[in-house]
């Protein structure tokens, strides 16, 4: 094997040869030394289990975050457009009603008016002495 | 008296593989944590994936055929076990906010203890510096085979095997990897 790997490096410089020949040693040397050193595993283990329940608590808390604020979004949006709705038809009620004032006062004005200055000739005297009982 | 003696035929050929299996975690178990901790510069990971790569062979070992050597099927299993490894970590970004690999300095800091001066020993130091900043820049196929052929001193045929890539797709990976290490010294130097 290892003539295969000094095979490949032939055609590269000498730096480079020698660069990945310290790596070498280098990640042999770590290994060896990891190798015999003994770690507790308790740790490690307890330190997963807290961060598996730390990363459901907060992946169950966004899902319902952002559920919760899309359903409250909706329903504050369908009450401000109930709200404007309401709003809306309570101005056209306004509007119409008055209009509707106005045409009947305008009739009636109307209705007045032309009574008053169309009375037939035959009426004439009858009218002059509702004139004459109405300054009395 | 067919049926003890099948039993104690069984019983010898368990015994048998549990002895075989066992000379196979001596004599490979050094190769495969070397790997991963190449591969992840992370200690206590290196040591979770190597333990979890033979208790998958332990597993399979009665599937294992023969056809590549040991060696070449525990380096599969522990290269699959990296990449699931990975694969989960970005599905569950949330776990692990902070990584335990150590920083590069630190991991230039280990040098055989040969007879080398001072000065010998700083130029080394930088140099293995050098190749770890152009190894963290490498993708994880790249690094893979990287590690494989200088780390490991793998023939292209075994990485070939191991990785279930083809030997030219393994010589492109390799190639530009050299060429990242190469422009990472050149550009230092």
């Amino acid at each position: 094997m290892e003539s295969g790997a000094e095979l490949d490096l032939a055609g590269v410089d000498e730096a480079l040869e020698l660069a990945l020949k310290n790596f070498k040693e280098s990640v042999v040397a770590w290994s060896d030394a990891e190798l015999g050193r003994t770690r507790p595993a308790v740790k490690t283990v307890r330190q997963r289990s807290w961060q598996l329940a730390a990363g459901w608590a907060l992946s169950v808390a966004l899902v319902v975050g952002s559920v919760s604020g899309g359903v409250f979004d909706h329903h504050r949006r369908v009450e401000m457009a109930k709200a404007a709705a309401a709003a809306q038809a309570a101005r056209q009620q306004a509007v119409a009603e008055r209009q509707a004032r106005e045409d009947d006062q305008d009739l009636l004005a109307k209705v007045d008016s032309d009574v008053s200055k169309e009375v037939p000739s035959a009426m004439e005297p009858l009218a002059q002495l509702m004139a004459e009982d109405d300054s009395r | 008296m067919a049926g003890a003696a099948a039993d104690e035929l069984a019983a010898v050929k368990l015994e048998t593989a549990t002895q075989e299996f066992s000379n196979i975690v001596t004599t490979h178990r050094p190769q495969i944590f070397r790997f991963l901790l190449a591969s992840t510069r992370d200690v206590d990971l290196a040591e979770t994936l190597t333990q979890e790569c033979f208790l998958k062979a332990h597993r399979n070992w009665s599937s294992f055929r023969g056809e590549s050597s040991a060696m070449t099927w525990l380096m599969r299993i522990a290269i699959n076990l990296q990449k699931d490894h990975w694969r989960n970590r970005r599905m569950q970004f949330w776990r692990h906010t902070r990584t335990n690999s150590v920083d590069l300095d630190e991991a230039s800091d280990w040098l055989p203890s040969g007879e080398r001066t001072a000065e010998q020993r700083i130029l080394a130091k930088e140099q293995v510096s050098h190749v770890w900043r152009a190894v963290k820049g490498l993708s994880e196929r790249q690094r893979t085979v990287f590690m494989l052929r200088y780390v490991e001193e793998q023939e292209l045929s075994e990485i070939a095997r191991a990785t279930g890539l083809s030997e030219g797709t393994v010589k492109a990976h390799l190639s530009r990897a050299v060429g990242r290490v190469r422009a990472e010294l050149g550009g230092k130097r």
